[in-house]
Parts: structure tokens; sequence; C-alpha cells
């Protein structure tokens, strides 16, 4: 059940791993489409958090390519209605999270990515 | 039986069975719910404002069913796969990672609105192996510097524990502030065994006003586990003024007893009298 919202939000936290650790790719996935209510208040008041360019590639690395490239100034419903089914509709069940900078892999599995790390990598 | 944080790692206690156990129990299920709505009050966040919750130590989500049900989005995460697997069963909302919160988080600065924990925290005071990173300051420290930096600025993080000792309180208290934390600990029903809890309740930044710690809970809470006539034996049970206890075998008690003897047709009952009762005069 990782969605992009907290995609969006995922760095990685491998000792030393400071640096253009965020966002994580994902490596052969498995998506599945889930509904969820609509809620335009959270997301007004969530747009600020956004990383807007990470959202952006990984909607389309998942085959999602209704959001535009850059922010837009204004919150239509239109583009909310987009924007809530990338955040909180597509959930990635199955796949790898790769760390772009360390390259260490988060197995997701069955829905719950795996962020346990060795000893020698917890800083 | 000892505390279950002393018996094993949690990945490793809350196996399959502990875990359906742990969920299915309705009154762990009650008191699961009640200390969550607390924290939720303690948390104070504004309202008609749906908020980005984190859970630590979700657990099979019995906390993230009430978030559910209250209007927050929120993210769990805990080490116990058992635990997580029978989230998933129970198809609660938010997203859930499997995650050592010793070990740190990865989330970005200023994530998530807020912060609720049940039941963990006593859960990071136990060094499982002799590696530095495993002993306890070390967790704590790097659990409370990454919570605090995933955190915006102002906001709340509240959690619910079982210290065993002073000295537990002191060491969690003191790495929160090292890592940044204001705020303190707040006890509910602070005289009674049973009803008592502890709270740690953690502010990010002042937000330009000092944030006061909030007061916790007074007086006697109206207990539903006592057994109803439990006060009544109590009672019957009295002493005397003197502090001693009352014979049982007191002048009713004998009126009473030969008053049965003589309904049910026992010859020689004694009569009664004003001496009926009475000690007899000590006569060596």
């Amino acid at each position: 059940m990782v969605r992009l919202i907290t995609h969006n939000l995922l760095a990685c936290h491998v000792k030393g791993c400071n640096t253009n650790n965020f966002p994580l790719e994902f490596r052969d996935v498995q998506i599945e489409l889930r509904e969820a209510e609509f809620n335009p208040e959270f997301l007004k008041g969530f747009m600020p958090k956004i990383e807007w360019k990470a959202l952006v590639d990984a909607a389309r690395q998942l085959g999602d390519t209704s959001l535009p490239l850059e922010q837009p100034e204004m919150l239509d419903d239109d583009f909310l209605k987009n924007l809530h089914h990338v955040l909180l509709e597509i959930h990635v069940e199955e796949g790898i999270m790769t760390c772009p900078n360390c390259k260490h892999d988060y197995p997701v599995l069955n829905g719950i990515p795996n962020m346990l790390l060795a000893e020698h990598e917890i800083g | 039986m000892s505390r279950p944080e002393l018996q094993a790692p949690p990945e490793i206690y809350y196996g399959d069975t502990e875990a359906k156990k742990y969920t299915q129990n309705t009154r762990n299920q009650q008191i699961q719910a009640n200390m969550t709505y607390r924290v939720l009050e303690l948390l104070n966040l504004p309202p008609d404002e749906p908020a980005f919750l984190l859970d630590i130590g979700c657990g099979s989500g019995l906390s993230g069913e009430i978030l559910d049900e209250e209007g927050y989005i929120w993210t769990g995460v805990d080490i116990a796969p058992s635990m997580l697997e029978v989230a998933l069963e129970r198809e609660v909302e938010g997203d859930l990672f499997l995650q050592d919160i010793g070990q740190g988080f990865g989330f970005r600065p200023g994530s998530f609105d807020g912060a609720i924990s049940i039941s963990v925290l006593q859960w990071l005071l136990n060094a499982e192996t002799s590696h530095p990173t495993s002993s306890p300051p070390h967790r704590l420290n790097r659990f409370f510097t990454t919570l605090h930096s995933a955190l915006r600025n102002p906001s709340r993080a509240v959690f619910q524990f079982y210290p065993s000792s002073d000295d537990q309180i002191q060491l969690i208290t003191s790495t929160a502030q090292k890592a940044g934390f204001g705020g303190g600990i707040v006890v509910d029903y602070p005289n009674s065994k049973k009803a008592k809890k502890v709270f740690l309740c953690l502010f990010v930044g002042g937000g330009g006003t000092q944030q006061q710690v909030p007061t916790g809970l007074q007086g006697e809470e109206e207990d539903d586990s006592r057994v109803r006539f439990e006060r009544r034996r109590d009672r019957e049970r009295g002493k005397t003024k003197k502090g001693k206890r009352k014979s049982v075998k007191d002048r009713d008690w004998i009126l009473k007893k030969k008053e049965l003897y003589r309904k049910r047709g026992k010859e020689d009952v004694p009569l009664d009298s004003k001496y009926t009762g009475r000690r007899r005069k000590a006569v060596f």
C-alpha cells in the first residue's frame, strides 16, 4: 500500500546517505487502483508539502499522465480530482524502491515496503 | 508474568498467534481505543483540518482504525510483520511500513502534521545485540532526531507508554530534549494503580508562544474493570473500630443457628437467654 503520497515523502535513511537520496526509484512494480474518499480540503493543505517534480515523474513512471509538468497556480476541481487520484488511489503492491544515491534496495512485498537496515547501515 | 518487552524483541514476541490474540481481545481493543482518543486530545490538532499523521508502532491498526473514523490521513510504521499482516487483513486506510523505529525514519523534513504512538516506547529500552547501534540511548536518539525533522513546525507528537522505572522516563525525556523537542510527561490518574497512564507530550517549535504541557486527568476513573459487588464484600468483611476483624460467630450468628436447628426438629437445642453468646469466665 505504498501510495504516491507517502512515496513523495520518503527518502533513504541509510547511514551517511544524506544528499540526492530522494526520490526513491521504482523498479518492477505492480500497481493496483483502489478508490478513496475525495477530500479537497486535505489536498489543498497538503499541496505545499509536495515535491512536484518527483510526484509527476513517479506518476508518469506508473503510467499516469494526468498531472501537468509545472505545478499550477490555480487549483480547480479537475486538477484536484487528478491529484487525488495520483496521490491516494494508486497503490504499489509489489516491486523495489532504490535509493538514487547509495543504491540501497527497499523491497515492497504485499504492499508493505521493508525499510529495515542492516547493522552497518544504521546511522 | 513479566513484561512483554523483557521476553523477546517485538518482531518475535508479536508473532502470528500473539498478533491475532492481541487484536481480537475486546478488552485490549477497548483500552487501545480509549488511549488513542486521549492521545488525539493531547495532540490538540486544529479542528476541521484533515491532518496527515504518523502512527508509530501502528501494529494491527487498532489505533489506525480510529484515525480513519476521525477523518485523518495517516501512515503507520511497525517492526512486527505479523501485526502488519493482520492490519492488511483488517483493511485499514493508511499506508504501512515495515520499519525499526530505532533505526530512524527517512521521511522528508516537515512531512507530518503530528505523530501518535500507543504502547511502543518501552520496546526501545532493551538492547538486543551488543553492537553500539542497538544500545537504547543510541536508538532513542536516532528515533527522536529523525522524528523531529519529519514533523512540521509547529506540531506535536504524543506517545503513550509503560515505563518501568523513573530512570527510563528520565532517559526518554532527556533524549527527546536533546533532539530539539519541548514538552514533557503527562500522567493521567496518578493515584490509581489500574487507570494510571503515562503520556510523553512533545512539541516541535513554539510558534512564537510557548506551548503549555497539558495537565493530566485527576481523580478516580469510574472503573469498569472492577467486579461489581466487590465493594460490598469489602464492607461486609468490615473491621471493628479497633481495627481488629469482627468475630464471625457472634451472638446473632448463634441465635440464627439455634433457630435453624429448632426448625429442622433437632432436639436438645439450648434455650435462648441473656447469656447466649457470652464468653465464660476464665476459670483457671
